[in-house]
């Protein structure tokens, strides 16, 4: 089980003061057992236009791999001052992740897309292992990955 | 200095967590020759277009492909909600195996890797690496010492067995150990992000040309390149405009567009980062899976490098001075002086310490590095044992000696004696013991005794020496140097053979039942189970009780094979021990122990013998060819008081020649209107002599000093016209002696 409490970074429109009601919320990716090393997760959310928005986290400390990370990759550049404080240890085969985020309102029914890209040292690259909508609907309820991620889901 | 702070101490530290490195790299070195072997090769002129086309066709949904340097194309794809994944033919485009590396192989890795521990493991490991590129960079620095210089790496190695064995591996597999631990720092500090060689995509191009559907053959970047050079190929989002194929090469990495395959931007791969993938493939072996096998087979060596230099400390370790009252520099009466490399001269000057103080001296032992002549206020004389190191240095613990010697005046009335510590299988024997000892000379110092030499730590050199110091201190002097006194076996004599009562030397030919070997002295072959002709048998005398009597040592002149100890004894005037003996009586016991004496056996191998022995030195050559059962040549030559008194062996040496044991035996007795000596029996045959010499000959001379002088004499004046002198054969192992 991992546990962080972070600040979220998101671009600063996002946490405007007009739209400063915030709320913890808390994500939980649980990784199958597929039978390698530890992988790399980075969670991003893009808007509704499918622009990147910001990360929420990324999982696993070595940058060189993180081209690896092909969406979160192409949408930053591989830029470190997108997970500045927001950064774990990879997350190993069966494991769970576990981050709690205080997320502004408006990022939920809002067309924001949170994005799950994957990638383990010597198995394929996984770029959006789960793209699932941030809705309030959709809280609590599980999704699961293409291949790296068994389940994914977040609680209000 | 090296040998110690840069070689021992971290050998022994980093004993466990280098060797397994090296056993764990080993093990995983196996694996890419594997790989290798069991990926189907892309035929030398296949596009990566080409063969991205038919894993296409073959997996519409393909997702990925990846080139390993090793040859084996991998295929992800994603098909009706599963993903799939495959090692692939080339020439098919069809998948023949499963992708997944083996557990068996992860763990390893993960073992060799991080020791399951994560970056805290990485660092050890790394720091082991560490260690080993530091014992790399000190050994081969001591081994172009002990070789006498970098030129001569590959020379003959000489001295003890587990020093040559840690010699002859090291100074194989070195390059090969070197370069994996280099590399393999060099990969941690790229994972761990501190070289500037991260090999980054560029920037995701901003703008496609929004079209879909391009086939991979039809990409001029893909058609261009050949398999070998591909490393990765991932497919774009057919449904996404703006998404593009990613490709990254042995030369760098970009995108293609998915519509026209133009290349939308592209980074050439930075130096350092070709840097770093050609030390993981040097490191890993994947790409270069022969490469890989040879240093895993160098690697191999590590458990062997680590127990033999475990063994060369733990010798040096048990032979450090274990001196007891030890008396103080300003008083005592006799100051010892060690120059010592791996310690085995210490354990000498402990024996020597010993001896004397039981004989009432009061002595003190340093090293000599501490020599300061100003100290020594009570001191009578000065003994300077001196070990030489490589090729005529100074020992580790005799470092500075020969400056602080030529800067310090001579004491008077105090004399001194030197004694070097050699091996005579090195061109330059007792070198440094010969340079201090021509230094105290020219500094004006006095001679106690004349410079002589313990060849091999042999103990009968060094008893010989203590004999010589007893005489001129009025003392009876005994140094049986034994490391470690073992158990010692009551021997029953079973016959006895008497001699020379005519020429006023009693002597006897003493046969001794051989004693049960216990389980473990047959299983390690020590002690009576396994026992040579020129071993040695220390025989305890019986002395006053409560007084630990000193051992005196015989030639053994029989091997554990003939079933019997046997050993050639003359009484000595006043010798408590030999008189003892040549009064025993059978079915009377002894107790003893066998010393081994390595340096002064027949050995292996049809070279012809020549066996030099006089008087009781006829012992161990008897045995020698009494054990020469496969009728190798033999000449002996045996130097004698008279016929009729002490032809010690008289019948079997007949029975002998004629069974073929011994080729030709030449006698030269001293007794009598012209005495004839060994050496004039040498000079008198000097052309046979040369002739067996010329044909690999080895000479072994046992016996008295001055007999084997002179022996050496008259081969010297031998061996002249061939070019060769008695140094030479003594330097190939072909000359030894046997001196008493």
């Amino acid at each position: 089980m991992k546990s962080a409490i972070a600040a979220f970074a998101l671009t600063s429109a996002l946490v405007a003061p007009g739209l400063a009601a915030a709320r913890p919320v808390t994500f939980t990716t649980t990784l199958n057992n597929y039978g390698g090393d530890g992988a790399y997760l980075a969670l991003y959310l893009t808007d509704a236009s499918g622009a990147y928005a910001g990360t929420l986290w990324m999982a696993g400390g070595k940058s060189k791999y993180y081209d690896s990370l092909a969406g979160w990759y192409r949408a930053t550049g591989g830029d470190p001052a997108q997970i500045d404080g927001i950064t774990g240890a990879s997350v190993g085969a069966g494991r769970t992740l576990e981050i709690t985020l205080d997320l502004a309102d408006a990022l939920f029914d809002a067309g924001y897309v949170l994005h799950v890209d994957a990638a383990v040292e010597d198995m394929r690259d996984s770029p959006d292992d789960v793209a699932v909508p941030l809705t309030t609907q959709g809280a609590g309820k599980t999704t699961q990955g293409r291949r790296y991620v068994a389940s994914l889901k977040y609680d209000m | 200095m090296i040998r110690v702070l840069l070689h021992r101490w971290p050998g022994l530290a980093g004993l466990l967590l280098v060797t397994l490195l090296a056993v764990s790299g080993a093990a995983l070195s196996v694996y890419p020759a594997i790989e290798r072997l069991a990926s189907p090769q892309a035929a030398g002129g296949l596009s990566v277009g080409d063969l991205a086309a038919r894993v296409q066709a073959e997996y519409p949904g393909v997702e990925q492909i990846r080139g390993a340097p090793s040859g084996r194309i991998t295929a992800w794809w994603f098909q009706d909600g599963t993903p799939g994944a495959a090692v692939i033919d080339p020439a098919t485009g069809q998948g023949v195996a499963p992708v997944d590396a083996s557990p068996a192989e992860r763990w390893l890795v993960n073992l060799h890797r991080q020791l399951f521990a994560g970056d805290t493991g990485r660092l050890v490991m790394a720091t082991g690496a560490g260690v080993m590129l530091l014992l790399c960079a000190s050994g081969a620095v001591l081994i172009a010492r002990r070789m006498g210089g970098w030129r001569r790496w590959f020379g003959r190695t000489r001295g003890r067995l587990a020093a040559r064995l840690h010699v002859e591996m090291a100074r194989i597999a070195v390059a090969g150990l070197a370069l994996s631990a280099l590399t393999a720092l060099w990969m941690t500090a790229s994972t761990f992000g501190l070289l500037p060689d991260q090999a980054r995509a560029p920037l995701f191009p901003a703008t496609t040309s929004g079209q879909t559907g391009i086939a991979p053959n039809h990409i001029a970047a893909l058609a261009d390149l050949p398999v070998a050079a591909l490393r990765d190929l991932s497919f774009p989002d057919p449904t996404d405009p703006t998404d593009a194929f990613t490709l990254k090469t042995d030369r760098g990495a970009g995108y293609l567009d998915q519509g026209t395959g133009e290349v939308l931007a592209w980074t050439d791969a930075q130096t350092l980062s070709r840097v770093t993938e050609t030390f993981t493939m040097l490191h890993t072996g994947r790409g270069a899976a022969v490469i890989g096998l040879v240093l895993g087979l160098m690697a191999l060596s590590v458990p062997a490098l680590a127990v033999s230099g475990f063994a060369l400390w733990l010798a040096g370790w048990r032979a450090r001075p274990r001196i007891r009252r030890n008396a103080s520099a300003s008083r005592a009466e006799t100051v010892i002086f060690v120059g010592s490399e791996a310690g085995s001269t210490w354990g000498f000057a402990a024996t020597l310490h010993r001896a004397l103080s039981e004989a009432g001296q009061s002595v003190h032992v340093a090293p000599m590095t501490a020599f300061d002549p100003a100290r020594y206020r009570a001191a009578k004389r000065l003994l300077i044992l001196a070990a030489t190191y490589g090729d005529g240095m100074a020992p580790a613990s005799a470092k500075g000696f020969i400056e602080r010697l030529e800067h310090a005046p001579a004491l008077s009335g105090v004399p001194v004696a030197v004694l070097g510590f050699g091996d005579h299988s090195f061109p330059a024997f007792c070198a440094f013991a010969d340079e201090v000892a021509q230094l105290l000379t020219a500094k004006g110092w006095t001679e106690l005794l004349p410079p002589d030499a313990v060849d091999r730590q042999s103990p009968r050199d060094f008893a010989r020496w203590g004999r010589a110091l007893g005489r001129t201190l009025g003392l009876e002097l005994e140094l049986v140097h034994q490391p470690v006194q073992p158990a010692t076996e009551a021997l029953t004599l079973v016959s006895r053979r008497d001699y020379g009562a005519q020429v006023q030397a009693p002597t006897a030919i003493l046969r001794f039942a051989l004693p049960r070997a216990g389980f473990w002295q047959r299983l390690t072959r020590r002690g009576f189970a396994q026992f040579q002709a020129g071993d040695l048998l220390a025989v305890l005398p019986e002395g006053a009780p409560g007084v630990a009597p000193m051992p005196r040592l015989y030639s053994l002149a029989s091997g554990s094979r003939d079933g019997f100890v046997e050993i050639v004894v003359r009484k000595q005037p006043g010798g408590l021990c030999s008189g003892q003996l040549v009064a025993l009586e059978p079915g009377s016991t002894i107790r003893a122990f066998i010393r081994p004496n390595p340096g002064f056996h027949s050995g292996h191998g049809r070279a012809p013998l020549i066996l030099i022995g006089a008087g009781t030195g006829i012992g161990p050559l008897a045995g020698m060819i009494r054990a020469n059962r496969r009728a190798r040549p033999v000449h002996l030559f045996f130097g004698l008081r008279a016929r009729d008194s002490d032809f010690f062996f008289a019948e079997e040496l007949a029975g002998w020649q004629r069974d073929g044991r011994l080729a030709r035996l030449t006698t030269a007795t001293s007794r009598g209107p012209r005495p004839y000596y060994v050496q004039d029996a040498l000079r008198h045959e000097a052309a046979e002599v040369l002739a067996m010499i010329r044909s690999g000959a080895r000479i072994m001379v046992c016996g008295g000093r001055a007999m084997a002088e002179g022996v050496t004499a008259a081969l010297t004046d031998i061996l002249a016209p061939a070019g060769l002198t008695p140094a030479v054969l003594k330097a190939e192992g072909r000359y030894v002696e046997d001196v008493f």
